[in-house]
């Protein structure tokens, strides 16, 4: 079975973040970067499905030559090939010219029968690369999926659980697919320091517009509908009052404070 | 490129480099500022700069076909029959960014009951409805709800396109900006308009909540956005007289379903759903064990809400993680939400900082939990909580007397 998993490298929200005291902005020193969380559980995820029914993981990002990191970190967990989307004219990439570039990439790996995609990333928070690779690629696509049950390989049908609100929908769909997993879907393996280093000296093949073809008009800004205009700094949250007195009675003012304010009604 | 330095102004102070999580600007030798490849355009370092040196390119309305579309649109989002209460919340906002513009709205309906739907929208103040009406149109699939909606789209041309942002609507407005090749921004909260450009102005939370962006989509149509659902306010019914209702015939067939939906397992934990939720009440490591969420379930059913976890207690297999509220879970954003034995961790906050309201119980009074609290106890929760439910029956038995 031939496995792609799409990663993508974001800011750690463990780095130390301060607070400017005077324009009360957000200051991130030495910010690390890191695999973008829920990408570690598709990495898992590839590399069970290749345990469990052969084949061969390939990971795949965009972004800046540093991306590069996050590759090593897939291949230490057990992947079999990593390429790295680099080039300048990639860059301010929104969510519609990350897809198409993605597409463009995966499509020069030749025929494959599942993509794995995070449910969203940590920083531009959209969950929208999942929805726009599968147009893309012409995949079917199963979001939030929480688990996959079986995988035939004979019928190349796929059965998987997704989390939606009001519960669980069990959904089978025919391969080639592309899925988009939560953080439910397992429990992503730690790398040994032995796979660590030999992850450290892997080649990484860079590939660039022009390896991938395509239209110009169509990578980075120039093919990006949307555009950030404003960044603003939300007025931190005012942290409120704490209730004084002994549990009973801290409690009544509690419920006092909710009540009058019309938050519960009793 | 589209960020600029305005060489002239930066003074090379460096706090747009520290404020950068990307390396995307360094100063230079020449002691300016200076943008890298790794610049992802996220605006951060403009807002920060004292010397107003970084400005952001705006990328220019290309005439294109883009006047041909006019119009404001509303998705319909519907499961087992019901159809989504942010839907309504859209056509409120809608109606006043259609009014602003001067333009229409107009709702998209799809779905196999679809004629007895319109009627309860109509019952909103809303100027036409497209009904797509099919019994294979009867359950959301991307497939055939984004295949009817592209083509309703085309047809009508609506110059912008509003859809709930919850599962389903971004499941269904991933795939169907992709197909349109247009604009979407995510999760919005605020939605406005530039009167002189008639541009959408889109903000939204990002990386967890700690920023806002406003985002536009100068040259593509439609401007396409998701919205949190409970952000825009529920507007009064008030029926359109002219109301139009214009059947659409659909362009997909039974054999372009492409999933086959085997089941549904509905949530058992809790009756009401996160995501709907107007209270929840969640708690922590600090609950010690599965036994005691009981006490939040029936403090839940006493408030009429949900309950959530922290990652701690879904980690610890105390809670399934479709509850787990947080960067890894789900946003939510009620109209009060009660901390119980949670630290108030950022990857929490992340999932719950925007709440209305926040009540925090916790024994530790340095937790970072009480800074975003808009009101705290610092106490054993397993006195509180009891105390909790003994004082609210009370209140409530005394009310029904
Ligand atoms: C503040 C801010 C707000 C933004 N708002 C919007 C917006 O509203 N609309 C919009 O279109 N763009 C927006 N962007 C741009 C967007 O962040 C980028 O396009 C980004 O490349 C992908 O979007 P995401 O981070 O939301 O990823 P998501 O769509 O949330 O990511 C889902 C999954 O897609 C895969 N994936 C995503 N990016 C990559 C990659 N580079 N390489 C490999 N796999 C990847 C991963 O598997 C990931 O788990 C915004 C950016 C910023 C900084
Ligand atoms: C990439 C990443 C993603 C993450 N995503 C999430 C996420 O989505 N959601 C999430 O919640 N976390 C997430 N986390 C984990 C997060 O960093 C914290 O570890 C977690 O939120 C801690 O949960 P907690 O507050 O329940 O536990 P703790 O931090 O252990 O806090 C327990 C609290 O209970 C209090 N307490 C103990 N006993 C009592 C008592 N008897 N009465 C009153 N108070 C008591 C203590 O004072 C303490 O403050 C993520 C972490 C990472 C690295
Ligand atoms: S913050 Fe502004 S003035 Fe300071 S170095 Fe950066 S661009 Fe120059
Ligand atoms: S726009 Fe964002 S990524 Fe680019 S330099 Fe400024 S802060 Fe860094």
């Amino acid at each position: 079975m031939k496995i792609v998993v799409c990663i993508k490298q974001v800011p750690s929200t463990e780095a130390r973040v301060q607070m400017d005291p005077i324009k009360g902005t957000l200051i991130r020193e030495g910010v690390e970067s890191v695999v973008n969380p829920f990408d570690e559980y598709a990495i898992e995820e590839g590399i069970r499905l290749k345990e469990r029914y052969g084949g061969e993981v390939t990971v795949i990002s965009m972004g800046p030559p540093q991306a590069r990191e996050a590759l090593k970190t897939a291949l230490a967990m057990g992947a079999d090939k990593a390429v790295l989307l680099s080039d300048r004219a990639f860059a301010g990439s929104d969510t519609l010219a990350t897809a198409y570039t993605l597409s463009l990439g995966i499509k020069k790996l030749g025929d494959i029968d599942i993509v794995i995609c995070g449910k969203q990333a940590t920083d531009g928070d959209t969950a929208q690369v999942g929805p726009g690779l599968a147009q893309r690629l012409n995949l079917r696509q199963i979001t939030y999926v929480s688990k996959i049950r079986e995988i035939n390989l004979k019928n190349r049908k796929i059965t998987a659980e997704r989390l939606i609100e009001s519960g669980t929908q069990v959904v089978s769909t025919a391969l080639p697919a592309l899925i988009t997993v939560v953080k439910d879907i397992n429990q992503p393996r730690i790398p040994n320091i032995f796979s660590i280093k030999k992850a450290t000296r892997a080649e990484i093949p860079v590939w660039g517009m022009q390896d991938l073809g395509g239209d110009p008009k169509d990578f980075g800004f120039d093919g990006s509908p949307t555009q950030v205009v404003r960044i603003f700094t939300p007025p931190p949250r005012q942290g409120g009052e704490i209730i004084q007195g002994e549990v009973p009675e801290a409690v009544a003012k509690l419920i006092e404070a909710l009540t009058s304010r019309n938050i519960i009604n009793l | 490129m589209a960020l600029k330095v305005i060489k002239e102004n930066c003074t090379g102070c460096g706090l747009c480099v520290d404020v950068c999580a990307y390396s995307g600007i360094k100063i230079n030798d020449e002691g300016v500022a200076e943008v890298t490849e790794s610049c992802i355009l996220c605006g951060q370092c403009v807002d920060v700069c004292p010397a107003g040196a970084l400005m952001m390119e705006e990328k220019k309305a290309t005439v294109e076909d883009i006047f041909d579309y006019k119009g404001v649109m509303v998705f319909v989002e519907h499961e087992f029959g019901k159809i989504h209460s942010v839907s309504f919340e859209l056509l409120g906002k809608g109606r006043e960014i259609a009014d602003n513009l001067g333009v229409s709205l107009s709702a998209m309906l799809i779905g196999a009951e679809g004629d007895s739907m319109a009627l309860e929208v109509a019952r909103y103040d809303v100027d036409t409805i497209y009904v797509c009406n099919s019994t294979w149109l009867k359950d959301y699939q991307t497939n055939t709800y984004v295949a009817e909606a592209e083509n309703i789209i085309r047809t009508y041309k609506p110059e912008i396109v509003l859809i709930g942002a919850t599962t389903m609507g971004r499941d269904f407005a991933g795939a169907l900006a992709a197909r349109l090749k247009t604009g979407l921004t995510a999760d919005c909260t605020e939605l406005s308009v530039d009167m002189e450009k008639r541009l959408l102005l889109q903000t939204r939370p990002a990386f967890g909540g700690n920023i806002m962006a406003t985002i536009i989509s100068p040259n593509r149509r439609p401007q396409m956005a998701t919205v949190r659902p409970k952000v825009m306010a529920m507007p009064e019914p008030v029926k359109n007289p002219d109301v139009q209702i214009i059947q659409v015939q659909p362009v997909s067939g039974p054999q372009d379903m492409l999933l086959d939906i085997l089941e549904f397992i509905p949530d058992t934990a809790g009756t009401v759903n996160l995501a709907d939720a107007d209270i929840i009440i969640s708690g922590g490591r600090g609950m010690k064990g599965p036994e005691n969420f009981s006490m939040l379930f029936e403090l839940a059913e006493l408030l009429g809400g949900a309950v959530g976890a922290s990652r701690a207690a879904v980690d610890s297999g105390w809670m399934p993680y479709a509850h787990q509220v947080g960067q890894t879970g789900r946003t939510v954003r009620p109209k009060l939400y009660i901390a119980c034995g949670i630290s108030g961790a950022i990857q929490h906050l992340a999932g719950m900082q925007t709440s209305e309201n926040i009540v925090a119980i916790n024994k530790d009074p340095d937790a970072p939990i009480f800074k975003v609290a808009t009101f705290g106890i610092v106490g054993d929760l397993f006195k509180v909580v009891p105390e909790l439910i003994r004082q609210i029956k009370g209140k409530k038995q005394q009310t029904a007397c």
